[in-house]
């Protein structure tokens, strides 16, 4: 080895941007990414637990599919975790840091809740639901809107501004359970029109929850084709790469930031509907359960795509729900479970890096 | 005129100065790839003294600098600061050689106090005596003349408290050469003047001073002697008491050089297309940045826009395509075949939602003109997206457009679909013009369009201006070099700290005479 001759030695190996994509290797790369987590999933499991890791995944796939009930709460929780995430997709395309996907939810859920309470046995079916998805999108457009006034105003910081919009509508709905409580003392809401069902998704085609699964995947197809073709799709992906060229093409960016976040909030108070109508029929503080941030992680994972967001969604909450099973069956502590959600999403990201670049290691080339 | 040798005996010995040479350059050369930005530079600067830095933008002035200061590091030559060869590789290396640097952009954190920021980086014990660096601020404020608050947040201060800070920071450290680079581009006159005196303290007390600037004025009533560069290349060196405005802009311009660019003749009636009245522009910081600016620009000619940077042309172009507010004034387009509209009113966005026929090549070319991460397609469409209905946005006319600018333009890229981020700047820049020039405009408003361009593109770009020319369309052509304003713009048009200083005939201007005007605000200007 005479590398020292040269003064400068080649560094073992060197990172470069591949500049030839082909989709067998993404997928070749993917899969040997998840196959190589299952891996050490097991050899954590065995090193941490001593049980059988093939018991564990079927556990987990027990917990998330094991039954059509499993299957379709499992479905459930993906479609509301999807709408989220779609929702917020058009703000993040536009560089808007929207983290208050937490508190739109929340707040729709409470406007959809406060309808069924108070009007759930005084009006027919159709206008009691077209009230409730009506005041669920209002009530999550001006929570998207209020930051977005400020920030095309004032240039305020997004980021901050919907994070703390979210502690504001925890305490509303905290304030709210003071006067819905039922029974009164539980500090709880409780199950909402429980003798009349008022207000609860019917099932559709049979399917208990028909509904969200034609609303949520209407809304995806929407969000697709409005970012990908529509003029306002464009102006946000315009306003995202750059505002200052979005001012010089003649581009009202302040009508799109609020706009957008409007289309954004109302879209998240929606969700706060399905949560609501559609799945626990019922409101407190911990309804929106962390999917507000979640759905940035999956908005991101899948690079802004809703398609792609269907399969990610559905991952975590598969990963979600089986951690539970686990938990349960092997009476094992939560964390143990979020560990191996937490090894898998590691490599799942991680293996984006071998996609988009290359590593070469150093020429093992013999001098004379 | 003159050109005075280093050995030159020295006025101000009544005072206590060191003697000799603060700082002196040999055979100093800089290249960035092809560009020589310096090309073997002899300077030097005494104690007690000083020395302006003359040169039109592009001159080598701010490279050779930033090679004192230990920001760049030169390819070929020597450094003596007292007398001694030094090695400077970075500002670390510069400091305890006592040279300070304060650059355009200010170095300062926003949330901290001026003594804070003062110190900060400093060794020191590990408590911090605020009180005692306070004090020692004020001692030199005191001797040198400064008005600065230790105490006050920089975020609470003006442009020339900032300014005052980061000379204060210099003076702390124990700077004794230090070297300002446009000093006076972001000053008002009154803080102009302040700062030329607390300078000529500092001169007295026997520092070495060098200020870059390009305006001849300033040059002539601070400095002791005036250094000209022009492209890179060392002109010669002049007492300034023997320096006219006269003989420093011949130094600075240089003699004609000829080009062989095509300046075709206007066609037969030039039509009035757009007017400029009276428009002034203040900036955020209260500053004046066009004043009381009025032009008119015809159908079929190419009116040029000289002048150093910063003059104004930014806020010229950006008044009239409503990206600038203005205080006053009015802007009329004349359509062809059409009423006249008074534009000054409108923004941006109400100008394109006119279709008022106004194109505008900015001078940043990807942050503002185009999106680097979008495709030629997506760039192409911002200018006919609105066209249609009210959801679906049409891609296929611009692809079809991106097609065509490719063929006609000869633009190398691998197809429609690559970001125009990864293209060179040459064809960076044809598609910008392409498209502009694709919305077949009555006003084409271009700024520095060949910058950074090879000599071929350069061409093509010259040509496709003077094609528009030909169509009537009327250009506006902001430059910085003048031979070529000279050889392919009609008329043109002078700035001077935001004042137009006047509008010439270009096929019988001279260099002088716009460099002249460039570089005289006020009264020479006037004239």
């Amino acid at each position: 080895m005479s590398n020292n001759n040269h003064g400068v030695r080649e560094p073992l190996f060197h990172i470069s941007r591949r500049q030839d994509y082909s989709l067998w290797l993404a997928v070749f790369v993917r899969l040997a990414a998840i196959l190589l987590a299952l891996v050490v999933c097991g050899v954590v499991i065995v090193a941490l637990t001593g049980l059988n890791p093939m018991e564990v995944y079927a556990g987990i796939i027990d917990g998330a599919v094991g039954s059509s009930r499993r299957l379709w709460v499992t479905i459930r929780d993906t479609l509301a975790l999807l709408l989220v995430a779609v929702a917020i997709t058009p703000a993040f395309k536009m560089r808007f840091w929207n983290i208050g996907g937490e508190g739109q939810v929340l707040i729709g859920a409470t406007a959809t809740a406060a309808v069924m309470i108070y009007l759930g046995n005084k009006v027919s079916a159709p206008v009691l639901f077209t009230l409730m998805i009506g005041a669920s999108l209002l009530a999550g457009m001006v929570w998207g809107v209020i930051p977005a006034l400020f920030k095309a105003g004032w240039n305020t910081n997004e980021t901050l501004f919907t994070l703390m919009m979210n502690y504001v509508a925890t305490q509303i709905v905290s304030f709210c359970i003071v006067f819905w409580e039922n029974p009164v003392g539980s500090n709880s809401v409780g199950i909402i029109n429980a003798s009349t069902n008022a207000g609860w998704l019917p099932p559709l085609f049979g399917l208990t929850y028909g509904w969200n699964l034609v609303i949520v995947l209407a809304i995806t197809v929407f969000i697709y084709v409005y970012l990908r073709y529509s003029k306002q799709g464009y102006e946000i992906a315009y306003v995202g790469q750059s505002v200052n060229t979005a001012r010089y093409a003649g581009i009202n960016v302040k009508t799109v930031i609020i706009r957008t976040m409007a289309i954004s909030g109302a879209l998240c108070g929606l969700a706060g509907f399905i949560l609501v109508s559609g799945a626990g029929h019922t409101i407190s503080t911990t309804l929106a359960g962390g999917r507000g941030f979640t759905a940035i992680v999956v908005a991101w994972l899948s690079k802004l795509n809703t398609f792609t967001m269907m399969i990610v969604s559905f991952l975590l909450t598969f990963m979600a729900k089986g951690a539970i099973q686990i938990a349960s069956q092997f009476s094992l502590n939560e964390n143990a479970s979020e560990i191996i959600t937490g090894i898998i999403l590691f490599f799942v990201l991680g293996c984006e890096f071998f996609i988009n670049y290359k590593v070469e290691f150093r020429h093992r080339h013999r001098e004379g | 005129m003159l050109l005075i040798l280093y050995g030159f005996e020295y006025k101000w010995g009544d005072c206590r100065v060191k003697d000799g040479n603060a700082i002196e350059l040999r055979n100093i050369s800089k290249r960035f790839g092809k560009v020589v930005a310096n090309d073997h530079i002899n300077l030097s600067v005494r104690y007690g003294e000083i020395l302006a830095i003359l040169g039109e933008n592009g001159s080598g002035k701010t490279t050779l600098m930033n090679m004192i200061s230990g920001i760049y590091f030169p390819d070929e030559g020597q450094i003596f600061v007292h007398g001694e060869e030094v090695t400077i590789r970075s500002p670390k290396d510069a400091f305890p050689l006592g040279i300070g640097m304060i650059h355009q952009h200010f170095k300062l954190v926003d949330v901290l106090t001026a003594a804070e920021n003062i110190v900060l980086g400093l060794p020191g014990p590990m408590r911090l005596d605020i009180d005692a660096v306070s004090a020692r601020i004020r001692e030199l404020a005191a001797k040198y003349g400064f008005d600065i608050d230790p105490n006050k947040k920089i975020y609470e201060m003006s442009v020339s408290q900032k300014q005052t800070v980061e000379i204060m920071k210099m003076l702390y450290r124990g700077a004794n050469i230090l070297i300002l680079d446009e000093p006076t581009a972001v000053l008002t006159p009154q803080e102009t003047e302040a700062l030329f005196a607390v300078l000529r303290n500092m001169r007295d007390a026997g520092n070495a001073i060098i200020i870059i600037t390009h305006k001849l004025n300033e040059v002539l009533e601070l400095s002791d002697r005036v250094a000209v560069l022009r492209k890179g290349k060392y002109v010669g060196s002049v007492q300034t008491a023997e320096a006219t405005v006269e003989s420093l802009t011949e130094m600075m311009v240089g003699s004609k050089v000829t080009l062989d660019i095509d300046r075709l003749e206007p066609i037969d009636e030039p039509q009035v297309r757009l007017v400029m009245k009276d428009v002034t522009c203040v900036d955020p910081e209260g500053i004046i940045t066009l004043n009381h600016a009025s032009f008119t620009a015809y159908g079929g000619e190419i009116l040029g826009i000289a002048g150093v940077a910063g003059s104004g042309q930014k806020e010229l172009l950006e008044s009239i395509a409503g990206l600038t507010p203005k205080e006053s004034g009015e802007i009329e387009y004349y359509p062809p075949n059409q009423p006249m509209q008074v534009i000054s009113k409108f923004s941006a966005v109400e100008i394109s939602r006119l279709g008022i026929k106004l194109s505008f090549v900015p001078e940043d070319r990807l942050g503002m003109g185009l999106v680097g991460a979008m495709d030629m397609t997506d760039n192409m469409m911002i200018r006919s997206y609105r066209k249609g209905g009210f959801f679906w946005a049409d891609r296929r006319a611009p692809k079809t457009l991106a097609e065509h600018i490719i063929g006609a333009l000869e633009i190398v890229t691998p197809g429609v679909s690559t970001p125009v981020g990864k293209l060179s700047g040459g064809n960076v820049q044809k598609v910008l013009v392409g498209r502009e020039i694709a919305s077949a405009p009555t006003v084409l408003m271009v700024a520095y369009p060949v910058r950074g361009l090879d000599i071929n593109s350069a061409y093509t770009i010259y040509s496709l201006l003077n094609v528009q020319k030909m169509r009537g369309v009327a250009v506006l052509y902001v430059g910085e070099d003048l031979d070529v304003l000279l050889a392919l713009c009609d008329r043109i048009l002078v700035l001077c700290g935001g004042r137009v200083t006047g509008i010439v005939d270009a096929r019988t201007a001279t260099k002088e005479q716009i460099g002249l005007m460039m570089t005289s605000s006020g009264k020479e200007g006037e004239r």
